[in-house]
């Protein structure tokens, strides 16, 4: 059996383990780390039900070997949450708009969006729509995805509106 | 499903990457991962050894060098549509970028590696070949990374045979720059957005002081094994308006190609696709071609 030593930094936690080389990103996440939080869907890249952040950008789990990301960052579903357990503004708008029912694709639409909303805080509702075309969802027809991700963004602009006028005050 | 068991190489520099190939024939590289890992997840490919290109610094890259655009072979998609280099020199590329897959694919996805998976249909070897590509080809060789170049139009042997010989790796490639104003456009037929084309076409054309054709170049995607150039046409109307009669002599070429079919579309389709495609591309590069500055 072929291993190596890998040093990660997962949720800001720094993980070392003896890793087999063909095991995959996302299992290693679940089944080690076991932060189950990550779904396994297709397995090949179509679903983006395991997508998390590596180094800020989203990736698919399942396409990268928990060998490459020696000395990377991962970020996953597990992270979005306040230390409290409230949910995040994304979260809070998904359980609101009802962007959710068997919650299967809504970890890797949770980090796809995380991305989008890093990148733009004011997205369209088209530029929504294409940053999840590499996510699929069977039960939402993503109309409500698509609601909650434009309410986070609205909500986050006022909160950072907001937390500027406090600062000149 | 889970890959197969194999032996994992992570070499950190080119000498060490060939030196590998080398001594391991059977080996598979693995790029961005986003079509050999879906491959060893369904055991359709069980390679004995993997040697991993991702720690090697030196082949990513993007730079202007001796009036050419260079890309290493294994930068990120994502980089390269993001790069304000590119989108001067070359915007043809960012606008490709827009039609290839998924945001998280292009994150991880490599140039050089889709330009040695090769699917005909891949928006990549096009853009490729419509910027006169030279490809940076390089083995071991006494210790070190030897190189040979050759040119796009050489690149595909067959179906998703790139002209590598055993033991070489792409390493870069180098990219024509097209005058300041050229006009430039990539369109494409897919079933659902992010999806290979079933038809994709990309058009360049730069214009005279008068706003004549000086240089055009139109190359096809999804219509054979490799893209395919409309040589002919190019040559023809040069020194010719930017009118109907360069759009039918190019849409005349287009359609005369030997296109291949397969169990989803038919040469027929593809042949209208290719005909209706390179109208609609030559239309938009022709509208935002400018008149050469110059005299």
């Amino acid at each position: 059996m072929d291993t190596r030593k890998i040093t990660t930094v997962v949720n800001g936690v720094t993980y070392e383990r003896e890793v087999e080389t063909r095991r995959t990103l996302g299992d290693f996440l679940r089944h080690e780390l076991e932060l189950t939080g990550t779904h396994y869907g297709c397995e090949h890249g179509v679903c983006g039900a395991c997508t998390v952040l590596l180094d800020g950008r989203t990736a698919r789990s399942c396409l990268t070997l928990a060998a490459q990301v020696d000395g990377h960052e991962i970020r996953t579903v597990e992270s979005l949450a306040r230390a409290d357990g409230t949910l995040d503004e994304l979260q809070t708008a998904f359980r609101e708009c009802h962007a959710l029912q068997c919650g299967f694709c809504t970890p890797g639409m949770l980090m796809t969006l995380t991305e989008l909303l890093g990148e733009t805080d004011d997205p369209s509702e088209e530029e929504i729509r294409e940053a999840i075309t590499g996510n699929l969802c069977r039960c939402t027809g993503y109309q409500p995805i698509v609601a909650a991700a434009l309410l986070a963004a609205r909500r986050l602009r006022e909160a950072k509106a907001g937390a500027s006028i406090q600062h000149k005050e | 499903m889970k890959p197969s068991e194999f032996e994992y190489h992570a070499p950190e520099t080119l000498a060490q990457a060939v030196a590998l190939l080398a001594e391991l024939p059977d080996a598979k590289l693995l790029a961005g991962g986003q079509s050999l890992m879906p491959m060893m997840n369904f055991r359709y490919l069980m390679p004995g050894q993997v040697v991993d290109l991702n720690r090697v610094a030196e082949l990513s890259g993007i730079a202007v060098e001796s009036g050419r655009l260079r890309i290493g072979a294994m930068t990120r998609q994502r980089d390269i549509e993001q790069a304000p280099l590119v989108a001067r020199h070359a915007p043809l590329i960012p606008e490709a970028y827009q039609l290839v897959s998924h945001k998280q694919i292009r994150n991880r996805g490599t140039y050089g590696g889709a330009l040695c998976q090769l699917d005909p249909s891949s928006e990549q070897p096009c853009f490729t070949a419509a910027l006169d590509g030279v490809l940076t080809i390089v083995r071991h060789e006494d210790g070190r990374a030897a190189a040979r170049e050759l040119p796009m139009s050489e690149w595909a042997v067959m179906y998703m045979t790139p002209a590598l010989e055993e033991g070489e790796m792409l390493a870069s490639v180098s990219l024509d720059i097209w005058p300041e104003g050229h006009g430039y456009a990539f369109t494409e037929y897919a079933r659902r957005h992010g999806d290979y084309a079933i038809v994709g076409v990309a058009a360049l054309c730069a214009a005279d002081a008068g706003g004549r054709i000086d240089r055009l170049s139109v190359a096809l995607c999804g219509v054979g094994p490799g893209p395919v150039r409309l040589s002919a046409t190019e040559t023809a109307v040069r020194g010719q308006a930017m009118d109907e009669d360069a759009i039918r002599a190019a849409v005349r070429e287009a359609r005369a190609i030997d296109f291949m079919a397969d169990a989803h579309v038919t040469a027929d389709y593809r042949q209208h696709l290719a005909g209706v495609l390179t109208e609609r591309a030559l239309r938009t590069a022709f509208a935002r071609t400018r008149n050469h500055a110059g005299a």
